[in-house]
């Protein structure tokens, strides 16, 4: 049985205590609306996105520790990607906390902090949310660049 | 209170219910989730257990021995559960999966037919999403409006606010007894004194008052009264509809199926006596028979014991809750039972709720299918420790300790 301490890593507590990129972002090319019915956490991510380059990114909103650490590392981990990039990003952090917690997973640098909601079956959503925000993002189109 | 007062023996009831004896993550099983479901004792599980080694054969069917006898155990829990809520008759008395299924059943069957474009139901802001969605599906399939009673600041229903909106559209008045996000207990002699004054039916969600105290339908001259039986110390899937008898006539069917007819051609079928009208299909009879049970033990405790302890606990945790840091209860009602819904500064109620479930605390996190009530204290979730009669001070310590638990991580 895994200890709270591999739940709630330092680097956690740090992104829930300060999230970064935590505001609106007037200009933004895509917005989307990220909900988890289970527990009502809400949060809208912004991207401003050119030339296919994620120029920049920031989220509102409010949620547990985890989901506010999540959107906070990964809007950190998104400046200056591509789309294909972001994907790929998505695709891997998907893997890592879907893998069983009895197998080893990739290092992601901070975001495997992470991977310890895999021992919390029901936080896994938690720490998911702003990345399948993120994924709906990409699919509305771009709704601020034409107003 | 006099030296006479009941006092429930709680060594004993808490040896009545077996899954109190296991551990959760190697500590004691703390659980203060009844609010979501209530523990069984022992009692209700052997009942249901007897059923099956003994007497299991469908209801209303067969003339042989095993359905004869299993048809009286099901209606001896209809006759069980009248007595307990002090129903007339078992006319009235209504099985249903749980208090949702009721209030649908009062929607579809009562609400529907008599509704008309700009008529109005009337609810209170703390309700359970399923005394909210029938009506919002009601009023949007025959044009009628939906109308909310306020609440206050403590969580407590405005009753003269509620007494406005009485007006001559208003058809049906239906509202909770007590707040399962809050704990709040409403003025239901009230609502009903100032709602048949207009002659306006009125139907309450008994889902978590029923538990915590007597309730006696013909004192209180509510026209609906629906209930569910896993908060009652009973199984799943197994609920209580009230009505009285001159309304349950006057109501078509609900659902359609075997046993709610007198007699079916393709031309034309009719309709069973009450209560059998409003039970289609196989019932739940495992279900009845351990709310038979269940009411049995209840019973035999008494609710002036079980209220008594509850009160006692309920206090002791309000104070142990306020007295930590940066925490806040939501719902301070005068009048309320058995729940503690509370934020704390800085820490998500999903946080503590993970971090308490640790220490083998259960509570529930969340929005409790009351999200107007979040809403209108402007917040998004809380956590809720919520009483039953088998709970204890050490239970309510336990609690304490793993909020201050909280409290560190997040310090």
């Amino acid at each position: 049985m895994s200890d709270l301490s591999d739940l709630y890593q330092e680097v956690i507590l740090d992104h829930n205590r300060r999230p970064r990129n935590f505001r609106a972002l007037p200009g933004a090319s895509h917005t989307a609306e990220g909900y988890n019915p289970l527990c009502g956490d809400r949060l809208t991510l912004y991207l401003k996105v050119a030339n296919d380059t994620i120029e920049d990114v920031s989220f509102e909103g409010a949620g547990c520790a985890i989901s506010k650490a999540s959107a906070s590392m990964m809007t950190d981990e998104l400046k200056g990607r591509t789309i294909a990039e972001a994907d790929a990003l998505f695709a891997r952090f998907h893997r890592m906390v879907t893998t069983p917690p009895d197998q080893q997973v990739e290092d992601m640098g901070k975001l495997s902090s992470l991977a310890g909601v895999r021992e919390f079956p029901v936080r896994v959503k938690c720490a998911s949310l702003a990345w399948h925000t993120l994924k709906a993002a990409f699919k509305n189109t771009a709704r601020t660049s034409t107003e | 209170m006099s030296a006479t007062a009941p006092v429930l023996d709680l060594k004993r009831v808490r040896a009545d219910f077996p899954i109190l004896q296991r551990e959760v993550r190697g500590r004691p099983l703390v659980y203060l989730d009844n609010a979501a479901t209530s523990q069984k004792p022992a009692a209700v599980l052997d009942a249901i257990d007897r059923y099956y080694r003994t007497t299991n054969a469908n209801v209303h069917r067969g003339v042989h021995e095993l359905s004869e006898r299993a048809t009286e155990a099901y209606e001896g829990a209809r006759e069980r559960i009248r007595r307990f809520f002090n129903a007339a008759s078992t006319r009235e008395i209504v099985f249903t999966r749980n208090a949702t299924e009721g209030i649908n059943l009062l929607a579809f069957a009562f609400a529907r037919p008599r509704l008309k474009p700009g008529d109005e139901v009337l609810i209170s802001a703390m309700e359970h999403h399923s005394n909210i969605v029938p009506w919002q599906l009601a009023c949007e399939a025959t044009g009628a409006v939906l109308k909310v009673a306020p609440i206050d600041d403590r969580g407590e229903l405005m009753l003269d606010a509620f007494e406005a909106l009485l007006s001559p559209k208003t058809r049906l008045v239906a509202i909770t007894w007590m707040s399962n996000a809050l704990g709040t207990i409403t003025p239901v002699r009230d609502i009903v004194r100032l709602a048949h004054a207009r002659g306006i039916p009125v139907m309450l969600d008994a889902s978590q008052a029923a538990y915590h105290m007597r309730i006696d339908v013909q004192a209180l001259d509510c026209d609906f009264l629906v209930a569910t039986g896993h908060k009652l110390y009973a199984p799943t899937g197994i609920g209580i509809f009230y009505g009285k008898e001159a309304h349950l006539e006057a109501m078509p069917p609900f659902m359609g199926g075997g046993d709610m007819i007198a007699s079916v051609s393709f031309s034309c079928s009719t309709w069973n006596v009450l209560p059998y009208k409003f039970e289609a299909g196989t019932p739940h009879i495992e279900g009845a028979i351990g709310l038979h049970a269940a009411l049995d033990y209840i019973d035999g405790i008494g609710f002036d014991a079980i209220g008594t302890h509850e009160r006692d606990l309920l206090q002791y945790a309000t104070r142990q809750v306020e007295s930590l840091d940066g925490v806040r209860i939501v719902g301070t009602a005068r009048e309320k039972a058995s729940i503690v819904s509370f934020v704390m500064d800085g820490v998500h109620p999903h946080d503590i709720g993970t971090i308490v479930d640790r220490e083998g605390v259960a509570i529930r996190t969340g929005h409790h299918c009351a999200q107007p009530v979040m809403e209108r204290f402007g917040i998004p979730a809380t956590a809720r420790a919520s009483i039953a009669m088998y709970n204890s001070r050490e239970d309510i310590d336990a609690l304490g300790l793993a909020l201050r638990k909280a409290r560190e991580v997040f310090a």
